[in-house]
This record gives C-alpha cells, sequence and structure tokens, in this order.
C-alpha cells in the first residue's frame, strides 16, 4: 500500500491543529504537538527530510550534511511527536509553548527542513537555502523573521546559554512548558558551554532539557583525536546535571529515552541527553568520516544518496 | 557663558543603580543579571527588593550575554551590568550573535569606562568599548554625562525595543543634569549656545567642556557646548546645524579617538560639511595605574587640552 507523505504545509492541516487546540485548550499555556505522528509517519519524514538536506546543500555545493543527516531523527521527533507548539502563526515570545534552540547552527538544513513540513513556513522556500537575498541562511538568523528561529546560532557554544535564559523567562512568567536545546559535541570545547553548565544547575533549571549529538566527529578528525571530551556523562553529572543517554537514529529507543527526559525534569536538575548518532546516517558513503561535516555531494553522489532515501512517496519541494 | 550649578559631585554608577531600582517598581519586565559586580555596579538595591529578578551569574560574562538574549523571548527586559571591558571586549562574539545580529532587547549597563577607574590600571581601562559597540548594526550606544543623566538614560532604555549599550563610570562628578530632565534617546543636549567654536562632548568629557567653556569666555571665545550622551544614533542634524553657525568643531571623550565620539562627527562632517575639527580623546594608546585626575591629564583628557583645542581649531577657520 502506498502511503502519502503527509502534506504538512497545506493550510488545512494547519488550521484543524490550531482548531483542535483552540477547542480543547482554553488558555494558550498547554499547547499540544501539532503532528503527533505514529513511528512508522515518522520514518517515513525523516527519509523525506534527508532527500531535502542532500538536495539543499547539493544545490548550493555547501552547507553541512553530515551532522544534519545525523540529527534528523532527533529533529523529526522533536517538531513531529515530543514538543508541544504552535507553528502558524510564530510567535517569538513562545509563551504556551516548547521551545527548540539550535547551538550547533551549522546543521541548519535539517532544521530549516524540518520547520517547513513542520508548517512554519512553505516547504518551497527550502529552495532559496544558502542563496542570495533568501531568510534561509547558511547558519540560522533571525534578522529577515524566518518563522521558527528564536536566536541567530553558528558561531558556537552560545546556545546553552540562551536556552537557560529562556528557561528561567519561562519560570517567570509561570510558564509550565519546557526549553530544547541541541548541541554538537565538538562544540563542547568552548568555554561558554561550560559556564552556562555550571549555572543551570546551580540555579535548578529544571525545565530545560539539553542534547549533546555525540557523534565523535568535528572538522579536523575524531573529537577525541582533536581534544578529547573523555566522559561527558561524569562530567555533566559532576555539573550537577541528570545525564540520560540516547540512540539518536533509532525512533524506537529515541522516543522513549525522549519522553524519560521529559519525566526527568521538574526535579530541580538540567537535563542531558548524551545523544549518540551518526554523522551522515541514511547515505552510506557519508557515514562514519568527518569528511562529510561541510562538503557537499555532487551530481552522481545526489543521485546515489537519493536512491539510498527512498519514501513511499516523495514530496520533494 | 551660562553658569552650571550642582550641589554634589556623585558617580555615574549610581545613577544607573538608582535609575534601575525605579524601574524596578515601575516595570515588572524589568530583570537584572550580574557576573560578581553587584556592589561596583550599585545593582545591590535592586537585588534586595527584587530577589526573584535579579540573577547572579558569577564571572562568567559570556554566558551572561547568552543569559540576557535568552530572557528577552517571553518577554523580559535584561539589563546586565558588569564592567565595561568585561561587557564588550570579553563579549564581543556572544553580543554579536546572540543579541545584536538577533535583534535581542538586551540593555548592556557598563560600569567603570575609561581612563577614570583610575588604579586598576589598563587592563581594565577599556578606551575602545564605543568603537567596538558602535559597529554593531542594531545597536544604540549611550554615555551620559553625571549621576542624574545616567539614572534618566537608564529608565528611558527600558522602554526602547532594542540591543543598547549604556556606559558609564566609577568616579563622583558634578552632578548638574536637572533631575527632573527627560531622557531622549539620539537628541544631543544643547547646554550653552556660542558662536565662535562648536564643543561636542560625551561622558565625564562634558562637565570639563562646561569649565573649558568659562576659561574660553574670559578669553573673549564664545563656544557652543552640545552634550552628545548618544554616540549612536548620532544627533546629525544637532551637530550640522551648530557646526554651520561656528563652522569649527572640538569633540571631546574618554576614548580611544579611532572609533569613538570624534570619529562619528568626523564621518558626518565629512560627507555633509567638511569642517575644521580637532579630537581629544586617548590617542592610540592603553592607559596606566594612578589617580583618575593624573592620568586625563597624562592622556591629554583636561579642561586645558579643550580650551587648546578650541583656540587650535579655531584658527584653522
Amino acid at each position: 500500500m502506498v502511503k502519502l507523505l503527509p502534506q504538512i504545509n497545506n493550510l488545512t492541516i494547519h488550521n484543524s491543529a490550531i482548531k483542535e487546540l483552540t477547542i480543547n485548550n482554553l488558555t494558550i499555556l498547554n499547547n499540544v504537538n501539532p503532528h503527533n505522528k505514529s513511528i512508522e509517519e515518522l520514518k517515513e519524514i525523516a527519509a523525506q527530510v534527508r532527500r531535502d538536506i542532500v538536495r539543499m546543500v547539493h544545490a548550493v555545493n555547501s552547507g553541512h550534511p553530515g551532522g544534519s543527516l545525523g540529527c534528523t531523527d532527533y529533529f523529526v521527533s522533536l517538531y513531529f511527536r515530543v514538543m508541544n507548539y504552535k507553528p502558524s502563526p510564530f510567535n517569538m515570545d513562545g509563551e504556551g509553548e516548547d521551545l527548540f534552540f539550535l547551538s550547533n547552527g551549522h546543521i541548519s538544513p535539517v532544521w530549516y527542513s524540518v520547520l517547513a513540513r513542520a508548517g512554519f513556513f512553505e516547504v518551497k522556500e527550502l529552495a532559496t537555502f544558502r542563496k542570495i537575498n533568501s531568510r534561509l541562511q547558511g547558519h540560522p538568523a533571525t534578522e529577515e523573521g524566518l518563522e521558527g528561529i528564536r536566536v541567530a546560532s553558528g558561531s558556537l557554544g552560545q546556545g546553552l546559554s540562551v536556552a537557560v535564559g529562556a528557561a528561567q523567562t519561562k519560570k517567570l512568567n509561570k510558564d509550565n512548558n519546557l526549553v530544547y536545546v541541541l548541541m554538537g559535541d565538538g562544540e563542547l570545547g568552548e568555554g561558554q558551554v561550560w559556564e552556562a553548565a555550571m549555572y543551570a544547575a546551580h540555579n535548578k533549571v529544571d525545565n530545560l532539557i539539553a542534547t549533546v549529538d555525540r557523534n565523535y566527529q568535528q572538522i579536523d578528525g575524531g573529537t577525541e583525536e582533536v581534544l578529547s571530551l573523555g566522559d561527558l556523562r561524569a562530567k555533566f553529572e559532576a555539573f550537577g546535571w541528570h545525564v540520560l543517554e540516547a540512540d539518536g537514529n533509532n525512533f524506537e529507543l529515541l522516543l522513549p529515552a525522549l519522553e524519560d527526559a521529559k519525566r526527568a525534569t521538574g526535579n530541580g536538575k538540567p537535563v542531558m541527553i548524551l545523544m549518540d548518532t551518526e554523522m551522515g546516517f541514511g547515505v552510506d558513503f557519508m557515514m562514519g568520516s568527518h569528511k562529510w561535516h561541510g562538503v557537499a555531494p555532487n551530481d552522481e553522489q545526489l543521485e546515489i544518496a537519493l536512491q539510498q532515501l527512498a519514501v513511499q512517496q516523495a514530496s520533494d519541494y | 557663558m551660562k553658569e552650571f550649578k550642582y550641589t554634589e559631585k556623585k558617580d555615574t554608577r549610581s545613577g544607573f543603580g538608582a535609575g534601575l531600582l525605579e524601574l524596578g517598581r515601575t516595570n515588572e519586565n524589568v530583570v537584572a543579571l550580574c557576573a560578581d559586580l553587584t556592589g561596583s555596579l550599585k545593582m545591590d538595591a535592586f537585588e534586595k527588593e527584587f530577589p526573584e529578578r535579579f540573577f547572579q551569574v558569577g564571572i562568567a560574562e559570556a554566558n551572561m550575554m547568552g543569559l540576557a538574549a535568552g530572557m528577552t523571548i517571553g518577554g523580559k527586559i535584561p539589563f546586565t551590568g558588569t564592567f565595561a571591558n568585561f561587557s564588550t571586549g570579553r563579549v564581543y562574539d556572544q553580543i554579536r550573535q546572540s543579541i545584536a545580529y538577533s535583534g535581542k532587547n538586551v540593555k548592556i549597563c557598563a560600569s567603570h569606562a575609561g581612563l577614570t577607574l583610575g588604579e586598576d590600571g589598563a587592563t581594565h581601562q577599556i578606551l575602545e568599548d564605543v568603537g567596538m559597540m558602535k559597529m554593531l548594526p542594531h545597536m544604540t550606544v549611550i554615555n551620559p554625562c553625571d549621576f542624574n543623566q545616567t539614572k534618566a538614560a537608564t529608565i528611558a532604555i527600558a522602554e526602547h525595543e532594542g540591543p543598547v549599550y549604556l556606559r558609564f563610570g566609577r568616579p563622583a562628578v558634578p552632578n548638574f543634569t536637572p533631575a527632573d530632565q527627560k531622557f531622549e534617546i539620539g537628541k544631543a543636549v544643547m547646554l550653552n549656545e556660542g558662536t565662535d567654536v562648536t564643543i561636542l562632548a560625551t561622558g565625564h568629557l562634558v562637565w570639563k567642556a562646561i569649565e573649558a567653556g568659562h576659561k574660553l569666555a574670559e578669553k573673549g571665545i564664545n563656544a557652543e557646548i552640545i552634550n552628545i550622551h548618544t554616540i549612536k544614533p548620532l544627533d546629525d542634524e544637532a551637530i550640522l546645524a551648530s557646526v554651520g553657525k561656528t563652522k569649527c568643531v572640538v569633540t571631546a571623550e574618554e576614548h580611544q579617538l579611532n572609533g569613538g565620539l570624534g570619529d562619528s562627527v568626523a564621518q558626518l562632517l565629512g560627507r555633509n560639511l567638511p569642517t575644521p575639527l580637532e579630537m581629544i580623546g586617548v590617542n592610540d594608546s592603553f592607559g596606566e595605574s594612578g589617580t583618575p585626575d593624573q592620568l586625563m591629564e597624562k592622556y591629554g583628557l583636561s579642561t586645558d587640552n579643550i580650551v587648546a583645542a578650541a583656540e587650535r581649531v579655531i584658527s584653522r577657520k
């Protein structure tokens, strides 16, 4: 049976999601996930997102496919199942919504694809990625009001601080929703990350779920060769965090881990997920190497990648 | 020459502290962050009265800037407090990406700017902060002259949507601005109308410009003295009107000549009204330990330096 990939950019779906919210929730403080997909559906969406990623970076012969492909299942899980939010109209303040921040902004392709397919902006806008006059900058930016982005990122090490600040504002506003942030593992070389880690634990910022994309790769090679990160669980536990581990490329394991992380919130500690992923996941020749961190596939490689990323019915932009 | 009366000398940082306390009472969205310098920044009264809205960050300024950016998401108006050096140079990239480029409503409040920090020496005497901050798109840069003006500026910037750099200092200086004078961002304050030379001063140099005006008057020179409390956006109209009348101008500031008020004025005049210009400021050098008065004398920022510059520029007309 051919299953249609949901046309998530379709306005009808938006409106029904909003209507449902209006009917079931009288206050804005209880948004739900507007998609709430099954695991089978998530897999289809993830394949489509991976197609978007390789096509986007191929089109401009630049961008970062490796980390984007590795984190696709995480993004799809958050936006199509786990996080409670309202994609449209986008609200910068995000009151009554879970918030997501991307600290390692170079994996913008996966975020843009997921935001578009989750209904923040039109899927066809993905074709403008990294081109002149685009809202889809090489690294995420707020300057042109791209829906779904709340802070610029790309210069590494800053996103955790921003997320902690946003989480503290949620507490001040008595908003019970959560704040999510993703960082790369190589990014942990930035001292500011550890400043924020210390601060979040000291101040019991327990409405925060941070995730480290533990793919063991950075631009110049393996993380343990460039600047060894060592035992990240022990490090974050010593900093006062509640630490979980997850397989980031398996929905059957990732979704329960994300639910565990949610349950761990509200207990006086910030929550950290050390998420194992494989850079380039889904495209065999991009996997297991830092080589595809910031390199785009050529025409031939794109075709091979798209063959490997088959969906039952592609809805390429 | 108009007389300016004052009853006491007060430090501008205390003006900030007083303004912040008043904001705490009048605007519940105002929050304050400090990096282990609460007493020096005079933020202790706010901390005591509004502990739930005060965030002690520790010696971690990069994190503080990220936290502040995040706290704006949800409607808070964060005021960060630390020395000017640690408010700018130390955290330039954090301000650039997470605050300025992201258009966040953060108020960066910076004390102990310039030479008048005194005995701590050049490591702490930042003289490049205005230049760094004014180069950032979206950033407003304010350097008030006395206690009352700093208090009024602190209150005014809370009403302004967007990032602001507010610079003030440590020493007690004559407090002559009327307590009820409304602070208008970007609107120069005419202190003394004159016809022979325009003196544009900012911060602690404003009072010295007034002293210079009296000395010039004794020599029969009628100086027009304008307080440029906002360096960006510059009050082009007021400056061009004055210089059009006097045909020569002196700028005076406690900052490097490169990147400061004089630099902005030179750009304005060069493009619109080429006019003889003399600049009082620090000429491409670091400061050193000493008393504030000794340092202002040694580095050419005294009242007599302004007088001499005025006579020099008049002779160039």
